[in-house]
């Protein structure tokens, strides 16, 4: 199933303790800024790859591996937590 | 208190069943009763697992369909070929138990503070997140000028119609219906196009902020008709439920 | 760690006795076809379409469209088995046996890294893709294999977890040194026998 980053709001919670769905992510490949929200998100495979909409490539992939979180980030050249609101 | 919240929301707790309402023939809203429930903003959503007996277990996230200070509740839609949706939308009763996270998602999300004019566009079931806004705008009293434009199949499928009609005066409600439509509908018909979204989008100098959620095609079509409206593509928030 | 209960919540098809024995460890019976994708579903023209095999580089043999569907093929029947936990059984498919295409050129790998179309890859041991056992798969069910499901073709290899059953497969690369694919890089087993309930790395 094809999703946004809004569909793994909960997983990344997880992972880096905040939300991220407003979190700015740039496309290591292809330069193209945008919130996490806006990411295309493939998930219920073996793990949850999350591509940049702009040229599909690979931006972050989790894997969960008994029970644990694997976080590869080297798509991405940045990522920066939504230093607005606090929930 | 804040790294309360964080753990609070990161973990599972167990909510029950507090009632159900069958909204359409396919689509359910499920009242839960949750014992640590921090409030949500309008927009959030919550992540829910059950496990069978076996101890396999799924996870689906479902748009809170409440706004804060209401009981929490989603509504579902049951997928013909979905794991969670039918058992939800029909074997689930109250009384029941479900493993609940949430909430969840701070940028899809609307409060008065965050103004307008607000343009609100709902394909089928992603309606419920926007129902919230609304929900939270009424309880607000929030005078922010707000439209919603509601895309169904049939008016069968229209969900929250009652209650949505009933904002009619304190915000445009329209519908338009792609598939069948009754004798004598005034409302529109058809997909979303950009005539319609003349008739209906705020003009593009008034900064509108727009929050789109549906199905994947129809959200970027969407998304698309307004950016090409000369809609700043940073005030056009957008939920995507999978699927065409 | 066990999550509390859901009343009611259970599989959709309980598994007959006999089903229950064609089971791997851990693993259910579905009725539906799960989607499950790393990447956007391809559309490479049939007209562009090539199955390749390929050496450090260099393409030693290739199949255009037709020329796949030249080849003789068969029907395979099998039951599937994914990392996820769901398990179809007895899938029908039609498909061109690997070790028919590997005849064709001379080579002395003994690990292969199927490539495909959005970049996805998977890595199997020679043995497992010459022998019988694994298929360049176009027809499903009597169709032709649906785009979400891997067409125009994917690899079928049915005694291994589904993963490495590659959609949109366009090629093998020979190895002489195993080399771990996509799902294999980040933690998933190198081999992924289902009936060793191998899953992750380690396993």
């Amino acid at each position: 199933m094809a999703f946004d980053g809004n569909a793994i709001g909960g997983l990344l919670l997880e992972i880096f303790g905040s939300d991220m769905t407003g979190a700015e992510a740039r496309c290591a490949a292809c330069g193209a800024l945008g919130p996490v929200a806006e990411t295309a998100v493939y998930s219920r495979g073996p793990g949850t790859v999350v591509r940049c909409r702009r040229c599909t490539s690979v931006l972050m992939v989790i894997a969960q591996v008994r029970g644990l979180n694997c976080v590869d980030l080297s798509g991405l050249a940045a990522l920066e937590a939504d230093s607005g609101r606090e929930c | 208190m804040a790294g309360t919240a964080v753990r609070g929301r990161l973990s599972w707790q167990v909510a029950a069943v507090a009632a159900v309402r069958d909204e359409t023939p396919s689509v359910r809203t499920i009242a839960l009763s949750l014992p640590d429930w921090p409030g949500h903003r309008a927009g959030q959503h919550l992540d829910v697992r059950v496990t069978a007996e076996d101890g396999y277990s799924a996870e689906r996230s479902y748009s809170i369909a409440s706004a804060d200070g209401e009981p929490v509740a989603i509504t579902v839609e049951r997928l013909d070929d979905g794991e969670v949706s039918p058992y939800l939308t029909q074997e689930l009763r109250e009384g029941d138990q479900l493993e609940v996270r949430g909430p969840i998602g701070n940028w899809f999300t609307w409060d008065p503070a965050d103004g307008g004019p607000l343009l609100l566009i709902a394909g089928g079931s992603g309606v419920v997140p926007l129902r919230a806004i609304l929900r939270h705008r009424y309880r607000s009293a929030s005078k922010v000028p707000t439209r919603l434009l509601y895309s169904s199949r049939s008016l069968a499928e229209v969900i929250y119609r009652e209650e949505l009609d009933h904002y009619q005066g304190s915000a445009e409600v329209r519908y338009t219906l792609t598939r069948s439509h009754p004798p004598g509908w005034g409302g529109f018909t058809g997909r979303v196009d950009d005539a319609m979204l003349a008739r209906v989008a705020w003009p593009a100098s008034q900064r509108p902020l727009t929050f789109i959620c549906g199905p994947t095609l129809f959200v970027e079509a969407v998304a698309e008709l307004l950016i090409a409206r000369d809609y700043l593509a940073s005030r056009v928030k957008t939920e995507r439920f999978g699927g065409a | 760690m066990t999550n509390p209960v859901s009343r009611g919540f259970r599989h959709r098809i309980t598994p007959s006795a006999a089903e229950a024995g064609r089971l791997p460890p851990g693993q259910h019976v579905t009725g539906d076809f799960p989607v499950l994708s790393a990447g956007p579903t391809p559309r490479t023209p049939l007209s562009e379409w090539t199955f390749s095999i390929r050496r450090s580089g260099e393409t030693l043999m290739s199949w255009t469209w037709p020329q796949l569907l030249a080849m003789s093929a068969e029907t395979i029947t099998a039951d599937i088995h994914c990392v996820t936990r769901w398990s179809k059984l007895g899938t029908v498919w039609r498909g061109v046996p690997l070790g028919a295409l590997l005849a064709q050129v001379q080579h002395d790998a003994h690990y292969v890294l199927a490539f495909c179309d959005g970049g996805y890859t998977t890595n199997l041991p020679m043995q497992d893709v010459n022998d019988g056992r694994a298929w360049v798969a176009f027809g499903y069910e009597g169709q032709p294999l649906a785009p979400e499901h891997g067409g125009p073709a994917r690899l079928l290899v049915p005694h291994l977890y589904f993963w490495k059953s590659a959609k949109w497969v366009r090629g093998l690369e020979l190895l002489g040194h195993d080399q771990p694919g996509f799902w294999e890089n980040y933690g998933y087993h190198n081999y992924g026998d289902p009936w060793r309930e191998q899953r992750y790395a380690g396993d």
